[in-house]
């Protein structure tokens, strides 16, 4: 099983522990991730989005080019990279004008898109492995509390997204239940950590408000850990923590794997967050 | 960003039209029962009102692109998993978004954002520190992406000023 590994912005730039993760993690599964050379932005579902439909559909249209000249499909570890990139290949697939005048653009750099690329969330990937080839790799079981994070771009719009329920999904609390941690129940478990559509970069006050909400029901509930998918999400979560000096470490599922399966701490980016994970 | 004064508009419905074109067609779908209003976990905190900002689009109140609303969107997509009559607000909202980006009107912090993704083709600085954290983990210090491909720069810049994005609000 190979897949073209889409990096996106926050993992590698700010969180490489989520990218080193990744990396590990999937090849002890047997799953080969082919690095998209040259890869950019997704370009982002909140600001790029908000500030020209045409620049998200055309530079979106360019990654999935990238992976359609590796003839494989895009795996993503962020929601927001699956989101536009799901959305705009939903969108180029749908829409012959827009697919035209994306491919129109496309063509002044030698690229035309195919429509054949499928985009992949990482945790529906690990989900559809299954939990036998998953125990197989497991070193280490963990015993924590963990509030699960799903976010926003990784289920919704479900109606195009199709993954699991966005109201009461289950996949993600599955994947934590597999490595020995109980998924806990918290107030508001699927509202939004209001990082997104450009709020935390215009209105960081807001963000910070509605993280912190998140925050006080994770707490309230004795959450040990925060589980998230999403590295904007995670960042927020982080961030939020050390400003208002909350304790409660943000883990993405992939340095949770990580973890699982043997692999140092260090080299996962545990200490190299604004709340160090503890384990 | 300050709150703007609004005056009185008129419905204006070729105004109406033209969010229409980019929004979709559920626009008109939308019968107000404020469902989404209701749940909007931004409209908690913020004076985000959705269903007075689709309303706004419906009748083509030139005064919506004005507001401190359409930008307080997480873009979480809950209202669109509960309307009862398939409105994709959010893709309403991105709409306003753009045609008020295509008057001048972005936050500073926001032409920040884009002005990153013209120059270097990611929305976040990479500096020295970061590569140096890379490369405690093993990884390459360079990500593979566009950072270390002079090539994928110029495709990404080439393309960003074929849709005209270094020329909104007035940019370089």
């Amino acid at each position: 099983m190979r897949y073209a590994l889409f990096l996106g912005c926050i993992a590698p730039l700010r969180y490489p522990g989520i990218e080193s993760a990744t990396r590990l993690v999937f090849s002890k599964l047997g799953v080969e991730l082919i690095d998209i050379k040259g890869a950019s932005c997704c370009p982002a579902p909140g600001v790029t989005r908000s500030f020209t439909q045409s620049a998200w559909l055309t530079l979106g249209a360019r990654n999935l080019c990238l992976a359609q000249n590796l003839g494989l499909d895009i795996l993503t570890i962020c929601n927001g990279c699956f989101g536009s990139l799901f959305e705009i290949s939903h969108i180029l697939n749908n829409d012959e004008k827009k697919r035209n005048e994306v491919n129109e653009n496309l063509s002044n750099i030698g690229m035309r898109y195919d429509g054949k690329v499928k985009v992949r969330h990482f945790a529906e990937v690990l989900y559809n492995l299954g939990k036998e080839r998953i125990e197989k790799c497991m070193v280490n079981r963990i015993e924590k509390r963990a509030g699960v994070h799903y976010g926003c771009h990784f289920l919704k719009p479900s109606k195009v997204k199709k993954l699991d329920n966005p109201e009461k999904p289950k996949m993600l609390d599955e994947l934590v239940s597999w490595l020995g941690v109980s998924s806990i129940e918290y107030k508001d478990k699927m509202a939004c950590c209001g990082a997104g559509g450009g709020v935390r970069a215009r209105t960081p006050e807001v963000a910070l408000k509605m993280a912190k909400t998140k925050l006080d029901n994770l707490r309230n509930a004795n959450a040990e850990i925060i589980v998230d998918v999403c590295p904007f999400c995670h960042l927020h979560y982080d961030q939020t923590e050390k400003t208002l000096g909350y304790n409660i470490p943000v883990v993405h599922l992939t340095q949770l794997y990580g973890y699982a399966f043997g692999f140092e701490p260090k080299i996962l980016g545990f200490e190299l967050q604004a709340v160090p994970i503890k384990f | 960003m300050g709150r703007i004064k609004e005056p009185a508009v008129e419905p204006d419905l070729s105004f109406a039209n033209k969010i229409e074109k980019i929004a979709g067609e559920t626009l008109n779908l939308c019968f107000q029962c404020g469902r989404c209003t209701s749940i909007c976990p931004s409209g908690k905190i913020t004076a985000i009102r959705t269903r007075k900002t689709v309303r706004r689009a419906q009748l083509g109140l030139r005064d919506v692109l004005n507001s401190d609303e359409i930008w307080l969107c997480t873009t979480c997509y809950t209202c669109v998993e509960k309307c009862p009559r398939g409105v994709e607000i959010v893709d309403i909202i991105m709409s306003l978004r753009n045609l008020a980006v295509l008057e001048g009107k972005i936050s500073e912090q926001h032409k920040k954002v884009l002005m990153q993704i013209l120059n270097t083709g990611h929305m976040i600085p990479f500096g020295e520190g970061d590569k140096q954290k890379r490369e405690r983990l093993s990884l390459q210090g360079v990500p593979p992406t566009v950072l270390s491909d002079e090539k994928s720069l110029n495709d990404v810049k080439l393309l960003l000023r074929l849709v005209g994005a270094d020329k909104l609000f007035g940019g370089k």
